[in-house]
């Protein structure tokens, strides 16, 4: 649950798939256009899923279905990638190692 | 009640836009094809030394110039007897908000400020979305950075994400966007909403901002070698990077050849939903690039300040797999860990410098910051992870939106040369679409500068387009 002033985030239908640009690819023609924005709740309180107001960073007032709580960054380095170790060795070899490059 | 539909926001896009940039862009128009550009750079009112000026306050500028001696060591094991140039890199992830873009948001910042806007709002996916929340911040300014940043299934590019994050550290609200050009929309609701600047890419203001980088590399050059450099590769996208630099080489009398550098990613739309998350470069590709280059004025101001093709002698492209080789072989051989898609004209560098002499020298003239999502690790395993090979292999077989294939040896990293002759053809086609007189003399003589070409040439495409 979260209460009035708490820092959330919201999703928005932005343009329903009848309502987006013509011009555009299938694929994306048939999905809406969605919109997330993070700002202070505005209501009193609420539950995820409900609709609610919010006041972004630049005072701006948007209404939209509350999605998150203190929402966080998840993104990170990623799964290892061994290819570049072998890049690594590969380029110090080729400089520095004094060997044939073929 | 004004109506707030997408059709009716859309048809108020002129009056919108006039308000957020706050200039008259009718005043340079000719009333035919061509428009007064110069005239359009000077109402500007920025010259190098006046934005060299506004950037020192921000502590923006004089980037170290680096010669990257062993990437140099390691073209020359993979070039020809007595070829492959000096390679050197200017370090623009040294800036504050780790990217050249710093450069273009200063001057738009500071100008909004000085018009008297409270806010500014940039519609960005990339490096410049934390530049203007950079400036925005040291100038009291509020910022609304729009982005295009999740497929359908809410899944976000790791790069585009991380930008988010930076721009909300340094203050920013950010609007974050699933797939589309309707983003557009967005964003001209939020100017009009807000009554902020719009902070735009591609005014007169953030082209001035970005002569400074050219003008001081042309100095530091002359300082740093004694000589002048011999070619200058700038990595294209919306071609402001190339022709802000171009123009700052040209104010400083440096007459190296400018080389556009974009990452290959033929075959994938833009606006596609489906391969959104399939492409490892969010930006520096040929999907912006080209268009770009060819139609200039495709971008969210009615003139373009960002014209590459006035200023470009050549245009390479290179292969996704070849920039995260390359990004890898800068941070194991030069120690610095940078950001892969500023490094894009890197990969081409190495492949250009060895068909130059020794005794040349090549520079490219911008880096970018890494960290989490932004890190070529980061893209890596998001791509492996999207069901797109990897492998190691000849990257000429590389399938953008299938496979990245990293060379199994550096000497396999080549520079595609893109047909000069037909992008300008392209540009000039598109001027002349539309358009149902004859092209005045006066157009021609624009279309010549637009293209960097002759007047018989310009001639020899209007008629062949005709034909």
């Amino acid at each position: 649950m979260a209460r009035k002033g708490d820092w959330v985030q919201i999703h928005v239908v932005v343009l329903r798939p009848e309502e987006r640009a013509a011009n555009i690819p299938e694929d994306t023609r048939i999905v809406p256009l969605e919109m997330w924005v993070k700002g202070r709740l505005a209501d009193e309180q609420a539950e995820i899923g409900d609709l609610v107001c919010i006041e972004t960073r630049t005072g701006r007032l948007e209404t939209g279905r509350l999605c998150a709580v203190n929402p966080s960054y998840s993104h990170s380095f990623g799964d290892y990638i061994p290819e570049l170790l072998t890049i690594d060795e590969q380029v110090r070899s080729l400089v520095f190692g004094g060997e044939s490059d073929d | 009640m004004i109506d707030k539909s997408y059709s009716a926001v859309m048809a108020r896009k002129n009056e919108i836009m006039k308000a957020a940039v706050g200039m008259d862009y009718d005043a340079f128009e000719s009333g035919s094809i061509g428009f007064d550009y110069e005239a359009m750079m000077r109402a500007a009112g920025y010259t190098v030394d006046m934005s060299r000026a506004i950037q020192a306050d921000f502590a923006i500028g004089n980037t170290p110039l680096i010669e990257l001696k062993n990437i140099t060591a390691l073209a020359r094991r993979c070039a020809p007897d007595g070829k492959g140039a000096r390679i050197f890199l200017k370090d623009e992830a040294a800036n504050p908000s780790g990217s050249f873009k710093v450069r273009r948001a200063a001057t738009s910042v500071y100008h909004a400020k000085r018009m008297g806007y409270k806010g500014v709002i940039a519609a960005t996916s990339g490096n410049y979305g934390a530049a203007v929340a950079a400036c925005a911040a040291k100038a009291g300014l509020s910022c609304i950075v729009i982005q295009e940043c999740f497929d359908s299934r809410g899944v976000g590019q790791p790069e585009i994400v991380e930008k988010a994050r930076k721009c909300e550290a340094l203050g920013a609200e950010v609007v974050q966007l699933t797939v589309g050009p309707e983003l557009f929309y967005v964003f001209l609701r939020m100017l009009e909403d807000t009554g902020y600047f719009n902070a735009s890419l591609y005014t007169p203001f953030a082209i001035a901002g970005v002569e400074t980088l050219g003008f001081e590399l042309a100095g530091q050059f002359r300082d740093k070698i004694g000589r002048e450099p011999d070619a200058i590769v700038c990595t294209n996208a919306g071609g402001g990077n190339l022709t802000g630099t171009a123009r700052g080489l040209l104010k400083a009398g440096c007459g190296a050849k400018v080389i556009a550098a974009s990452v290959n990613l033929r075959g994938l739309h833009m606006a596609s939903d489906t391969q959104f998350n399939l492409k490892s470069f969010t930006t520096g590709h040929t999907g912006f690039g080209m268009p770009f280059a060819s139609n200039p004025d495709r971008s969210d101001v009615p003139r373009s300040a960002a014209r590459p093709l006035r200023y470009m002698d050549d245009y390479v492209t290179v292969n996704q797999g070849e920039v995260f080789y390359i990004t890898e072989a800068l941070a194991s051989l030069e120690g610095m860990e940078k950001g892969p898609a500023g490094n894009t004209s890197l990969a081409a560098a190495f492949s250009l410098a060895q068909s130059m002499d020794r005794e040349q020298c090549i520079v490219v003239q911008e880096t970018e910051y890494t960290g989490a999502g932004k890190h070529l690790n980061a893209q890596l395993s998001f791509a492996r992870n999207n069901g797109i090979e990897l492998k190691f292999g000849d990257p000429a077989t590389e399938i953008p939106g299938r496979s990245i294939v990293l060379p199994s040896h550096p000497s396999l990293i080549r520079a595609r040369h893109e047909d000069m002759r037909h992008l300008r053809a392209s540009l000039i086609r598109n001027a002349i679409k539309g358009v149902l007189h004859t092209p005045t003399e006066e157009d021609i003589l624009f279309l010549a500068e637009e293209t960097k070409t002759y007047p018989t040439t310009v001639k020899e495409i209007i008629h062949e387009a005709n034909g």
